[in-house]
């Protein structure tokens, strides 16, 4: 018998219960539309829709068949199609493309409809992937459930925020008040508010119990120093920093790139210098912070957790969601620093180096001269561009925020910039360091 | 006279509540200005200001789910000792013998959705645009907390001492290693030395202070337990206290003008 089968009698059973409760969500949106005087071709389709989740469910929970011979899971087809994508590369791309769609299509993803038709697909594809053994391996570890459902809580919030900010944008085209500023009549805190906390403390009291009923904490074998576990894996909310480090040495993904991020939060509102958009929810008049924050906490922070979680093995190396986690797994790694690519292949000539008992001046100065193109590229990269983008893209904001202002704006957003470009660099010219100097600890 | 009124008429009810029930207006009023816990509100706000769908509840869940922790981390503290000999077993009793031994899953549980509601909350600050004056500081004191929030979690997660544990928090603070200057890997720490000793080597760097030795040993864990249960608590505790105290002073929940 198969050790790891894709499929049990349990994991069909505790499938059924997800169709299930499924079922009851659609059943209660179908409701509502019907109560909205919706046409009834469209309460035809979700009466289909609602009957076929609880068939499903039924095949589920009536032991119809064993499980080698169930005939609902994940196509074998269709999950090496999906692992075969999986690397960083498509990873990265696709998740920027899907951060722009939400941008760009925001008036139309936030329509009930398509948001609860996405919602609805997201979890469809939840349940066929856990027919899958791998993936129940890493989403069902008890210390990950908590990052699968923070997936779908910054998706819910982040659907709040964009129709909340369509619907007042519309409104505020048409010259009239925001939804907030509609509310605006004062309300007593005994019983308006005090209520609903308490109402808020008693349930997640029930949730906080019953998850501590359901899932046990992890407890691993006794720590011993000796022996590594691969993958090692820093806690999960690190999990974006530790991915850092396949980009930059851990001085600048362990400690400037955080402390940047720490400090870039504490600025925000003093050189956030727009004045509109102060308490309620708006996309049109604060377009540039909003897609900043966006970017930095969706695709790179969020994005990478899930990445270092589910998507990183032993060695770090790169699975798909349905691979297995093996150690022997190789990736050739023929990473070229700047250097060698200037003086190896650009000129044809070995890196130039003092001798071994040179003076330490020589030595410096040799060191000096072989990381010279990277060195320049980052002094310009931090000296230059930012004059540079005062006088052209940056121009209005340079003229309203004043120099200082404008230069830790400046230098924030390029801090921001470096991790994508060391990703697009690595992956289109293998490059490893701009400016390697181990001598020193100081590689960038 | 029923019960309850028997109740609330009676000298030891009323030495404790300074106020009748707050069953009318007048006294739904003084019941906000007379209640220790309750003054931490205001007595009227606006009614958006605290509709669910503007301020997602999440500086509220994340206060209370602080409160949790920390009753749930005094319960563990009564059985929990942070020696190499013991932690670990203690930690398996909880989960095996002891009685109440759910309060591990409830703290482990609640960190973790402590560390995203944080997040969320610090995400709807940000997109209602309440940081921006008169709000600027109230921000940063909440960007400390959000600091401090992950420092909480990440000193408590070593104190199992399992395998999760050590190599965990070796790979977090092997960063600590590579700070500039204070690093003994890091860039520009060979620059630290007087008359050719090195000031900064493995045995006095950033993460010897962090671990209390060259890695992660009951020296650590000492560390980390008094940074978990006392010393970050405390800090946090200070931190809430001006934080909630800032809200009210800036003008409560943020409204559009
Ligand atoms: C332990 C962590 C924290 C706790 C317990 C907490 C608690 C709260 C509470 C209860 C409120 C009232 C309004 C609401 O619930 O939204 C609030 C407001 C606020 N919080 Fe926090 N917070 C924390 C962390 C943060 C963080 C990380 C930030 C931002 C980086 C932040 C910035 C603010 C600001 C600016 C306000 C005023 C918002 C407004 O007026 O609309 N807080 N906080």
């Amino acid at each position: 018998m198969n050790p790891h089968p894709d499929l049990t009698s349990q994991v069909i059973r505790s499938l059924g219960w997800l169709y299930l409760a499924l079922c009851a969500m659609n059943l209660v949106w179908t409701f509502r539309l019907g109560k909205a005087k919706a046409s009834v071709a469209a309460l035809a389709v979700w009466s289909s829709y609602c009957t076929a989740l609880a068939l499903l469910a039924m095949v589920h929970l009536t032991k119809f068949a064993e499980p080698q011979n169930f005939p609902f899971f994940m196509p074998l087809s269709i999950k090496t199609q999906i692992d075969g994508l999986a690397n960083p590369v498509i990873f990265f791309a696709v998740s920027t493309l899907l951060f722009i769609a939400m941008i760009v299509l925001r008036e139309w993803w936030t329509k009930p409809t398509i948001a609860w038709l996405i919602l609805n697909a997201a979890i469809l594809f939840m349940a066929l992937s856990m027919t899958d053994y791998d993936f129940r391996q890493i989403v069902g570890k008890p210390d990950n459930v908590p990052i699968v459902a923070m997936l779908f809580i910054v998706g819910f919030f982040t659907w709040l925020f964009f129709s909340r900010a369509v619907e007042n944008d519309r409104r505020i085209a048409l010259g009239k008040p925001t939804v907030e500023k509609e509310g605006d009549e004062k309300v007593l805190v005994w019983p308006d508010l005090v209520y609903s906390e308490m109402i808020c403390m008693i349930a997640l009291t029930a949730i906080l119990v019953i998850w501590g009923v359901v899932l046990q904490a992890p407890l691993e074998d006794p720590a011993s120093s000796v022996k590594t576990p691969n993958p090692s894996k820093a806690p999960w909310y690190f999990l974006g920093l530790q991915e850092m480090l396949v980009y930059y040495d851990p001085w600048m993904a362990g400690v400037v790139l955080p402390s940047v991020i720490l400090v870039g939060l504490m600025a925000l509102p003093y050189i956030d210098f727009n004045k509109n958009g102060n308490g309620y929810y708006t996309f049109n008049q604060r377009k540039f912070s909003i897609i900043t924050f966006l970017f930095g906490f969706i695709p790179l922070w969020i994005g990478l957790i899930i990445l270092g979680t589910f998507l990183r093995g032993p060695n770090w190396n790169f699975f798909g969601i349905y691979e297995y986690w093996d150690v022997h797994k190789l990736e050739v790694l023929n990473n070229v620093n700047l250097s060698e690519y200037f003086w190896i292949r650009g000129l044809d000539q070995p890196l130039p180096a003092a001798g071994a008992d040179a003076s330490a001046l020589v030595k410096t100065l040799a060191i000096l001269k072989r990381e010279w193109v990277g060195l320049a590229a980052v002094l310009a990269y931090l000296l230059l561009l930012p004059p540079l983008m005062a006088g052209t893209i940056f121009q209005k904001f340079f003229v309203k925020m004043g120099f200082v202002r404008y230069m830790v704006l400046a230098n924030l957003i390029l801090f921001m910039a470096a991790l994508p470009i060391k990703m697009v660099l690595r992956w289109a010219f293998n490059l490893k360091y701009i400016v390697a100097i181990p001598e020193w600890f100081f590689n960038i | 006279m029923s019960i309850g009124e028997y109740i609330r008429d009676s000298q030891i009810w009323k030495s404790i509540f300074r106020h009748p029930a707050p069953y009318d207006r007048r006294n739904r009023v003084v019941v906000m200005l007379t209640n220790f816990f309750l003054h931490l509100h205001p007595v009227s706000v606006k009614k958006q200001g605290i509709a669910l769908s503007y301020t997602w509840c999440m500086g509220g869940i994340t206060f209370f789910l602080f409160l949790v922790e920390a009753i749930t981390g005094v319960l563990l503290m009564f059985y929990y000792r942070p020696t190499l000999e013991w932690a670990y077993n203690d930690i398996l009793a909880l989960r095996d013998v002891t009685t109440l031994g759910i309060m591990r899953e409830i703290h482990r549980w609640g960190a973790h959705a402590m560390v995203i509601t944080v997040w969320l909350h610090m995400y709807r600050v940000f997109l209602t645009g309440s940081y921006k004056p008169p709000r600027e500081f109230n921000w940063v004191v909440g960007v400390l907390l959000l600091v401090l929030t992950l420092l909480l979690s990440f000193t408590g997660y070593l104190l199992p001492w399992d395998q999760l544990a050590i190599w965990a928090i070796t790979v977090g603070s092997n960063m600590a290693r590579a700070t500039p200057f204070l690093g003994h890997e890091g860039p520009g720490a060979q620059i630290l030395n007087l008359g050719g000793y090195d000031l900064i080597t493995n045995a006095s760097d950033a993460r010897f202070i962090l671990l209390g030795g060259r890695f992660v040993g009951e020296a650590t864990l000492n560390r980390f337990y008094i940074l978990h249960c006392v010393a970050i608590p405390l800090v946090v505790s200070l931190l809430i206290a001006i934080h909630f105290w800032r809200v009210r002073k800036d003008g409560g929940i943020s409204q559009p003008l």
